[in-house]
C-alpha cells in the first residue's frame, strides 16, 4: 500500500500532463506511420515476402519510436526542476520511478492501438484471428520497451549530448526483447499461427529480471 | 579524504619517486609474454587440419577469457561502489571496463583472422560472435556514457548502475541470440574435449600472460583515474567559485 498509492497518485499526474497536449502521443504515431511509409520503399510491401518482414519492421519501428519519446520523460521534469519536488515528497522513490514506466507503457500502448490496424492494412496482415495472443506479446514486448526506455532516460538525462546518448544505451540492451518480440510476432503471422512458448518465455523474465533490477538499483538514479 | 588518499596513491606512478617495483612487474609481465609466445608459435603441435594458423587460439582465446575476467571486475566494482561509495571502486570499474574492451577489440579482430582461411568467410552472424558483438556495443556505451557526465559522483552512480544492467543483459543475449541462430551450423570454437595436451599447457601460459598485462594496465589505469577524479573536482570547485565571484 505504501508504496501502490504514490505510484497510482504519480501515474495520475503523468497521464494528466500528457493528456493535456498529447504532443508526445501525436509525433509518435506520426513519426512511426512515416517510417513505416519511408521502408515500403526499399521492398514491396504488397508482396507475400512483406509478411516476413512485418514483424521485425514493426518492432524496430516501434524501438525507435521509443527511444525518441521516452527521452522527454525525465528531461520534461528539468525544465522547472519538478523531479526535486517529487524526491521531497516522502515517498518510496522508486515510486516515481514505477509511475513514469506504467505512464510509457500506456502511451505506447495508445499509440500502439492507434497504428496496429493502419500497419494490418499497409501490410496486409491478419491481425483480427491472433488478435488476443498478439496483445500479450505487443503488452510484454512495450513493456520491455518502457522499463529500460524509462531507466535509461533518467540516467541520460543527467549527461550532454542525451538525444544521442539515449538510443545509443537502449538498443544495445533490449536486443533480447527485440529478437523474443519479433519471432514471437512471426510466430502469429505464419501460415499456421502459433505463439512460441520459448519467445514468450524468454520476454516475461526479460521483463521480470529487468523490473527486479530497476526496483533493487533504480533509485540511486534519481538521488541528490 | 577521498582526494588525498586519491593524490597518494597517483603519486606512486610520477616520475622522482623510486618505482622499481612497477618497473620489475612490467619486466617479468614482459618476460612471461615472450615465453607464452615462443611455446604458441614452437612448442605447441601444429593442429592437423587447420595447420599454422590455429596457432593464433592462443592468442584470441586467452583475450576472450580475459576479457570476461575484466568484465567481472566491473560488476563487482559497480555493486561495491553503489554499497560503500568508496572512489576507489569507480576507478577500478571503469579501468577494468577499458582493459577489457582491448581484450575483447583483439578477440573481435584475432577471430575474423583465424576464421577467414579456416572457414572461408570472416564472419557469421553465429550466436556467439553475435552475441560477442553487442557486449563490446554494451561496454563501449558504458565508457562513452562515462565520457559524457562532468561531476565524478554523478559520474559514478551513473555508471555503476548502468553496468549492473549491461552485466545483467549478458546471459540474456546470449541465451536469446543461441535461440535465434539454433538453426545455422555451429561453428567449433576451442573444443576442450580434445584438446592435446601441450596444446591446453600453452593455453594456460597464454592467459597467464595475458592476466599480467590485465593486471598491469588496470593498475596504470586506475592511477590515470584517481587523478582525473581530483583535476575533474578542481575544476568542478573553480568554476563554482568562478561564478560566485562573478555573481557578486
Amino acid at each position: 500500500m505504501a508504496f501502490a498509492r504514490p505510484t497510482a497518485i504519480l501515474l495520475g499526474k503523468e497521464l494528466q500532463t500528457e493528456f493535456r497536449t498529447r504532443e508526445l502521443l501525436t509525433t509518435t504515431v506520426v513519426f512511426v506511420l512515416m517510417v513505416l511509409v519511408l521502408f515500403s520503399f526499399t521492398f514491396d510491401p504488397t508482396s507475400v515476402e512483406s509478411r516476413r518482414f512485418a514483424p521485425g519492421l514493426l518492432w524496430l519501428t516501434l524501438l525507435f519510436a521509443g527511444s525518441l519519446m521516452l527521452h522527454p520523460s525525465f528531461t520534461r521534469e528539468q525544465t522547472n526542476d519538478t523531479l526535486a519536488a517529487l524526491r521531497l515528497a516522502p515517498i518510496d522513490p522508486t515510486a516515481i520511478l514505477a509511475a513514469k514506466i506504467l505512464a510509457n507503457g500506456c502511451f505506447l500502448l495508445v499509440a500502439e492501438a492507434l497504428l496496429l490496424p493502419i500497419f494490418a492494412a499497409l501490410y496486409n496482415l491478419h491481425v483480427g484471428r491472433v488478435l488476443g495472443r498478439f496483445c500479450v506479446v505487443l503488452i510484454l514486448g512495450t513493456l520491455a520497451l518502457a522499463t529500460i526506455g524509462t531507466v535509461f532516460s533518467a540516467i541520460s538525462s543527467q549527461a550532454r549530448m542525451r538525444e544521442l546518448l539515449l538510443p545509443l544505451l537502449l538498443l544495445p540492451v533490449l536486443t533480447p526483447a527485440l529478437i523474443a518480440s519479433t519471432e514471437a510476432t512471426a510466430g502469429l503471422f505464419d501460415d499456421t499461427p502459433y505463439l512460441s512458448p520459448q519467445w514468450v518465455g524468454l520476454l516475461v523474465a526479460f521483463d521480470a529480471i529487468f523490473l527486479t533490477v530497476t526496483w533493487l538499483f533504480g533509485e540511486y538514479l534519481l538521488e541528490e | 579524504m577521498a582526494t588525498l588518499s586519491a593524490s597518494a596513491s597517483a603519486q606512486a606512478g610520477t616520475p622522482g619517486h623510486p618505482h622499481s617495483a612497477q618497473l620489475t612487474e612490467t619486466l617479468l609481465v614482459a618476460l612471461l609474454l615472450a615465453v607464452a609466445g615462443y611455446c604458441a608459435l614452437f612448442v605447441a603441435p601444429t593442429e592437423a587440419t587447420m595447420g599454422l594458423i590455429q596457432r593464433i587460439f592462443y592468442f584470441h582465446v586467452p583475450s576472450w577469457w580475459s576479457a570476461f575476467v575484466a568484465f567481472a571486475i566491473v560488476l563487482v566494482s559497480n555493486l561495491a561502489y553503489l554499497r560503500s561509495r568508496n572512489p576507489k571502486w569507480d576507478w577500478l570499474g571503469v579501468s577494468a571496463a577499458e582493459v577489457g574492451v582491448a581484450f575483447v577489440t583483439v578477440g573481435l579482430v584475432t577471430g575474423p583472422i583465424w576464421a577467414h582461411p579456416v572457414w572461408g568467410i570472416w564472419w557469421t552472424w553465429d550466436a556467439r560472435l553475435t552475441s560477442a558483438f553487442v557486449l563490446w556495443v554494451l561496454y563501449v556505451s558504458y565508457l562513452l556514457l562515462r565520457n559524457l557526465i562532468e561531476e565524478p559522483e554523478r559520474r559514478a552512480v551513473i555508471s555503476a548502475v548502468f553496468g549492473i544492467f549491461a552485466a545483467v543483459d549478458i546471459p540474456l543475449v546470449y541465451f536469446s541470440i543461441w535461440f535465434f541462430r539454433t538453426q545455422h551450423p555451429q561453428p567449433v570454437i576451442g573444443d576442450g574435449g580434445s584438446l592435446d595436451p601441450t596444446m591446453g599447457k600453452v593455453l594456460l601460459l597464454c592467459w597467464a600472460a595475458m592476466l599480467g598485462i590485465l593486471v598491469l594496465l588496470v593498475r596504470q589505469r586506475y592511477r590515470v583515474e584517481a587523478l582525473r577524479w581530483d583535476v575533474d573536482r578542481l575544476r568542478l570547485d573553480a568554476a563554482r567559485n568562478g561564478n560566485e565571484s562573478g555573481a557578486r
